[in-house]
């Protein structure tokens, strides 16, 4: 059995839990929350330098080529740390959309860039309430040219190229490549439910397009949003773990009742049944993280139970989190709802729980029929 | 990232393999239902003759104490060849619930404590299943607290006198051996005054009473102690050093304490798929899918866990301590999975009849049971208290009867008829 990290990985974790504390502390998460910037550019380009970015990339296109570990490893601390970066937008999503379904010249052309962090790229595929792999995306694609209203987008609106999803002339859906600076594209910021991680809509009117799959489909954006599961299912399980260490360090130092308030079974317990609702994600995510590495036929699965497990556990901690806390957690001055607005965040991108529990269980129809 | 043994753990699995396949029935071949009964066999002293000879093989065939040490019977093997060991057997049907006290928790206490002569004489025979041994620690009015138990122990000359009585103690009724923690100090703060022993349960004095459980059936005992000797020379520890021994006993009562048994999550899942709601299978309803996923989730979350214990074990680590999850997890999981499934049955639900329910009612045997889960072996309650204080490192509860003496401690109305 030999189900963990190995000792290469969690020297990698160890050397960017180190970084974070000191490059993304409250300051810098809080500086683009209050509204200064969408992103901090400092600590994305040192992330690049140190090539984070490209951790799961190969070589030929200037990547670290680590394997997927590594990014798993990374992606558990920059939720810990609430990092204010484009990393899931412009790595998961899109940089992985183009490694898996882009030609040689796409993938020369794009993946440099995102991977050195001097160009940033999204997915859009969401077009308003409803989850987002809806096969009747209203966006269409006539001639190369693309027309259509995206929102949200993540990081829209600091993007440079988008993956789009859009269907055809004949209604088949696929994705594809958009220069954002092209003519006919407008954007707009929308107000984020988290500050630290902007949002935008984006209006495409018969704006220039080449198209990233050539066999497009729902199969291979399913394929997509199973492997961004699981990275976003560590970056979760790092959040919660933020969570419930905020609470415990709270529920030392409050008092009430002349007793600390952690010596009480009601926070106590509370915070117990956190951490088993955080060891269980780990454990999924873990299995995650093998089925991503190995590229298993239990991909789905794998990436669904992650998921479900991690927003599960990042959505308990984080309320969890602001209760222990007490009145002092519902201020704006407490970093409480930091985790509480980006464990919700977190839970809506790619598909929320409903439809992640529903994916699983027809995963799980189809591997068990003979 | 892999599942895979080790060269040298897939040689010893095969052996194993090679073992069993040699000596009993594979669970595939037995039907899957009637080698999971939860409920206890009416016949048990059937069962425990058969528990006897299979305990008996194992021994022989060296897989009875796989960590101990050779000269006790052991192979000084490791914790991952136990857990292989265990794993292997789970697949065949072979008897269970009768040794894994005497092993898991009594003996290793006696091998702390216990003079050489001692487990020269005990040692053996509990591991060929020749003695069984009980563990006598809960109370009528000490369950999860335990050190406020009542059983006293009074010296005279080179004997002490026991009197008081213990609960829920399985076993007692076919054990041979009893490790017993007593009062000897009713003065001194509760976890002071106890002083452990251990006891031969035929001795005069001792009265063993099944309990009829909420499940109809009886897997526990209540044990009467009426002036009943012991001589000095089987106390375990020191005189009022009771309760650190009985820490040795829990600590390996953690380690043994596991999964819950009973339906799990693919037993529910096939149920879901076969039972029509409406004409429809069960399965095509979102409110089914939505708690199907879950408990998914939860069990997959316990199995990989389980994978990171090992991980850490067959690199020759200290395990973390996730593994204090999975009792709490899967007790409350069964009992929810025992009573959506018993939901979805409808009104037949509410039949115990194994010719006429799915599953030959292991749905229902399981509701009855669940309870007995989420409380045995440490209470749901208990476990979080540990996994806050000794995991997360939060501060204990304030214990206010911890430096009072025992006999000023308030204590409330014992169960009626009980001899206190």
């Amino acid at each position: 059995m030999n189900f963990d990290f190995s000792d290469d990985f969690k020297l990698l974790r160890e050397q960017a839990r180190k970084f974070l504390a000191q490059h993304c502390s409250r300051t810098v998460v809080r500086g683009v929350f209050e509204g200064g910037t969408p992103y901090d550019a400092a600590l994305w380009r040192a992330m690049a330098e140190m090539g984070w970015l490209g951790a799961a990339i190969p070589n030929a296109y200037g990547g670290a080529a680590l394997g997927y570990d590594g990014l798993c490893v990374l992606a558990e601390e920059l939720g810990y740390t609430l990092a204010p970066v484009p990393f899931s937008s412009s790595i998961y999503l899109a940089a992985e959309a183009i490694l898996a379904a882009g030609s040689e010249a796409q993938k020369q052309r794009h993946l440099p860039a995102l991977i050195a962090g001097s160009r940033i790229a999204t997915l859009a595929l969401a077009e308003g309430p409803g989850h987002p792999g809806a096969t009747d995306l209203k966006t269409r694609v006539s001639r190369g040219a693309l027309s259509g209203s995206k929102f949200p987008v993540p990081d829209g609106d600091i993007a440079d190229v988008a993956v789009v999803g859009a269907a055809d002339e004949h209604g088949k859906i696929g994705l594809y490549l958009v220069e954002l600076a092209e003519t006919g594209v407008s954007r707009s910021p929308l107000k984020s439910l988290d500050p630290s991680r902007p949002q935008a809509r984006i209006r495409f009117d018969a704006v220039r397009c080449e198209p990233l799959l050539a066999d497009g489909g729902i199969a291979a954006l399913g394929r997509l949003f199973d492997r961004a599961a699981i990275l976003m299912a560590f970056e979760q399980v790092g959040g919660a773990t933020a969570c419930l260490d905020m609470a415990k360090a709270y529920a030392h130092e409050r008092y009430a009742f002349g007793r600390p308030i952690g010596s009480f079974q009601a926070i106590a317990h509370k915070l117990a049944d956190v951490y088993v609702a955080i060891e269980l994600a780990r454990s999924n995510a873990y299995y995650g993280a093998w089925a991503l590495a190995t590229d298993a036929a239990e991909l789905t699965i794998a990436a669904a139970a992650a998921r479900v497990s991690a927003i599960q556990a990042y959505e308990r901690a984080a309320a969890e989190n602001i209760q222990t806390h007490g009145g002092m957690g519902f201020t704006w001055e407490s970093d409480c709802h930091l985790h509480y607005r980006r464990a919700k965040l977190l839970a809506t991108t790619i598909g929320s729980a409903p439809y992640w529990k529903d994916r699983l269980i027809t995963a799980l129809e189809r591997r068990n029929t003979p | 990232m892999d599942f895979n043994d080790t060269p040298d753990e897939a040689a010893f699995r095969g052996e194993v393999r090679r073992s069993l396949d040699a000596e009993a029935p594979n669970k595939r071949a037995g039907g899957p239902v009637a080698s999971r009964r939860l409920l206890g066999d009416p016949d048990w002293g059937e069962a425990v003759k058969r528990a006897k000879q299979w305990q008996a093989k194992k021994a022989d065939a060296g897989f009875a104490a796989i960590t101990w040490p050779k000269q006790w019977g052991g192979r000084e093997g490791s914790p991952i060849q136990q857990i292989i060991y265990n794993q292997e057997e789970a697949h065949y049907i072979v008897p269970k619930g009768v040794f894994e006290i005497g092993l898991g928790m009594c003996i290793p206490t006696l091998m702390a404590y216990g003079t050489p002569a001692q487990l020269e004489r005990y040692v053996r025979p509990a591991l060929r299943g020749e003695e069984i041994w009980c563990q006598l620690f809960s109370e009528p009015s000490a369950g999860s607290d335990l050190a406020g138990l009542r059983t006293r122990a009074e010296r005279d000359g080179e004997e002490w006198i026991i009197n008081g009585q213990k609960i829920w103690t399985s076993g007692a009724h076919f054990a041979d051996l009893g490790i017993i923690i007593t009062r000897t100090n009713p003065d001194a703060p509760k976890h002071r005054g106890l002083t452990m022993f251990f006891i031969d349960m035929h001795s005069p004095g001792i009265e063993v009473r099944r309990i009829k459980q909420i499940s109809g059936t009886s897997n526990f005992n209540e044990v009467f102690f009426t002036d009943t000797r012991v001589p000095d020379h089987q106390r375990l520890g020191e005189v009022g050093a009771g309760w650190k021994v009985a820490l040795t006993t829990l600590m390996n009562e953690r380690l043994a304490v596991g999964d819950a048994p009973g339906p799990d999550f693919d037993d529910i899942f096939a149920l879901a798929r076969t039972l029509p709601i409406d004409g429809t299978p069960a399965i095509r309803d979102s409110a089914v899918r939505d708690k199907l996923a879950d408990w998914y989730v939860k069990t997959q979350g316990l199995t990989y866990t389980k994978f990171r214990t090992m991980t850490a074990l067959s690199r020759g680590q200290v395990p973390g301590p996730e593994a204090s999850i999975t009792k709490l997890v899967s007790a409350t999981k069964l009992q929810e999975i025992a009573s959506y499934a018993i939901d979805l049955i409808g009104q037949s639900g509410a039949v115990m009849d194994p010719q006429v329910v799915p599953m030959e009612a292991l749905f229902q045997e399981a509701l009855l049971y669940a309870p007995a889960l989420r409380i045995a072996g440490g209470s749901d309650e208990i476990l979080r208290n540990i996994i806050a204080e000794r995991v997360l490192g939060l501060p204990g509860d304030v214990r206010v009867d911890k430096d009072a003496p025992f006999s000023a401690v308030r204590s409330g109305r014992p169960r009626p008829g009980a001899k206190i």
